[in-house]
């Protein structure tokens, strides 16, 4: 199969982890993790803070590097690599173009003084567009698929509310069609009622774009409105893995029952 | 003909590992078949594991033992083994479930609530919104409502768009888990004419129904659950 000239293959493996782990010291951040993120399908990582959760983001998005173990992604002419052995080259394109990075904080993720606009077209000015008409109407049609207003294109995001900043952070990452996405907390820090908009959008974007993404969470909302599957982390290692309704509503450690028990009912 | 459904001594424990460890045995040694084109009624008093059964079969709770074999895509596959993919594949292309709620997703339109499951196997949108069209009309909801998330409907109304949504796809399997409870006798007698289409048109059901006049009318077969009960 080819789309774009790229090759799409479902039942290959996109991202591969085998056996990773991270310690600092004698202290163990992440333990012999393991498993394979298919083309088009959302992960979430559940488990408490300190539970290892960001670590392993981290790790599988090569910005630490790991102890033990490894990361291999499957790159656009459809080889899979090894991350630690990528060269300048190919990460900067990974980080630049196939793989998208949402932060908690969308001031880590933006650039708060310049202005929306700016901040997406920067995305594409980066992979080689260079025709300015061009760049500013793809950053006004991303603006406009995340539900910020086209008239605010020119304003800089720290006057934007805490749920347009999100919107925009998503916005800049997908701009260059990325195959995987990394999101750590997507939510945290929003109100609930924005949190309902954002994942919906995130939701229909996921699935129309047919991204893979890796979803650190500890909200099990946001894990079962957005994932298909589910790892439960506890202590730095993964207790329990399997279908996100299937964890959910049958968890079967002791650890996924107390988090699953502890929702309170709205 | 094939069977569509062979569970084979399939069984259920839930560990309750905030009581103590407390093992709740749910059901065990369930065994039968659905063919193609025939409804399976599941009966038994409440508590006896019905729709624990439906959602095994639907991979949403684990089995513990034993087998259940799917037919999907041409091929046999034991969903109490199947990989999470495999799973989702089979829930794509090949069973569908009508649970008793609708696990509304916040701002989606009832009529693309109903279209869905069509849309995920690649039918156009606009043919898609019209089928949901013709079943929600088919259904009694009426016209302004499409447009507005069915969070806010009523009871019986959010039953008839979970119904819609449920029928709506050519899918080979149909579970449903007391698809009429909440429904007024015109509709109830809709949702009846609705499976009795799905059986014409080879479709394989096993579903739970309380009501007997339904079950009458809708059962091939009834399987009697209290057999497969593992509480002492």
């Amino acid at each position: 199969m080819a789309e774009n000239g790229i090759a799409v293959d479902y039942d290959q493996p996109l991202l591969v982890a085998d056996r990773l782990s991270k310690t600092y010291g004698r202290l163990v951040a992440c333990r012999d993790v393991s498993f394979a993120l298919y083309p088009g399908e959302v992960l979430a990582v559940v488990g408490e803070s300190g539970s290892g959760k960001t670590t392993l983001l981290q790790l599988l998005s090569a910005q630490l590097a790991p102890s033990a173990g490894h990361v291999s992604y499957r790159m656009r002419d459809g080889v899979r690599r090894d991350l630690e052995t990528l060269g300048e080259a190919e990460r900067r394109f990974l980080f630049r173009t196939d793989w998208g990075y949402v932060h908690q904080d969308p001031a880590l993720g933006l650039r708060m003084a310049v202005s929306a606009g700016a901040n997406v077209g920067e995305r594409l000015m980066a992979v080689g567009w260079n025709n300015y008409g061009n760049i500013r109407n793809t950053a006004s049609s991303w603006l406009e698929r995340v539900e910020i207003d086209i008239d605010r294109i020119d304003d800089a995001p720290r006057t934007y509310s805490g749920g347009m900043r999100q919107r925009l952070q998503i916005a800049r990452n997908l701009v260059t069609e990325p195959r995987l996405v990394f999101m750590d907390e997507p939510t945290g820090g929003l109100d609930v009622s924005v949190q309902a908009r954002l994942l919906d959008l995130m939701r229909n974007l996921v699935s129309e774009l047919n991204l893979a993404a890796v979803v650190v969470t500890h909200d099990l909302a946001v894990a079962r409105l957005l994932s298909h599957r589910v790892m439960v982390m506890k202590g730095g290692r993964v207790i329990e893995t399997g279908l996100t309704d299937q964890v959910l509503d049958d968890p079967r450690e002791p650890y996924t029952q107390l988090l699953v028990s502890s929702i309170l009912p709205a | 003909m094939t069977a569509m459904i062979d569970i084979n001594n399939a069984e259920k424990t839930f560990i309750m590992h905030l009581q103590g460890g407390v093992q709740l045995p749910v059901v065990r040694g369930v065994s039968f078949q659905v063919k193609a084109g025939e409804c399976v009624v599941l009966s038994g008093p409440s508590g006896v594991g019905k729709s624990s059964i439906l959602k095994m079969i639907f991979g949403n709770y684990r089995c513990d033992g034993g087998r259940i074999n799917i037919r999907h895509d041409g091929a046999q596959i034991d969903l109490a083994k199947a990989e999470p993919r495999q799973i989702l594949s089979i829930r794509r292309a090949t069973i569908g479930y009508v649970s008793q709620f609708l696990r509304a997703v916040p701002r989606v339109a009832t009529i693309d609530v109903v279209a869905e499951p069509l849309i995920v196997n690649a039918v156009a949108r606009p043919e898609a919104r019209e089928r949901a069209g013709q079943l929600l009309r088919r259904l009694n909801i009426p016209e302004r409502l499409w447009a507005l998330p069915p969070s806010t409907f009523s009871g019986g109304e959010q039953q008839r768009v979970n119904i819609a949504r449920g029928f709506i796809s050519d899918l080979p399997i149909l579970l449903l888990d007391e698809p009429t409870a909440s429904l007024d006798a015109a509709n109830r007698a809709v949702v009846v004419e609705l499976i009795g289409k799905k059986k014409h048109a080879g479709v394989a059901m096993v579903a739970i129904v309380h009501d007997d006049e339904i079950r009458h009318l809708i059962a091939d077969r009834v399987v009697d659950v209290t057999s497969f009960a593992a509480a002492a």
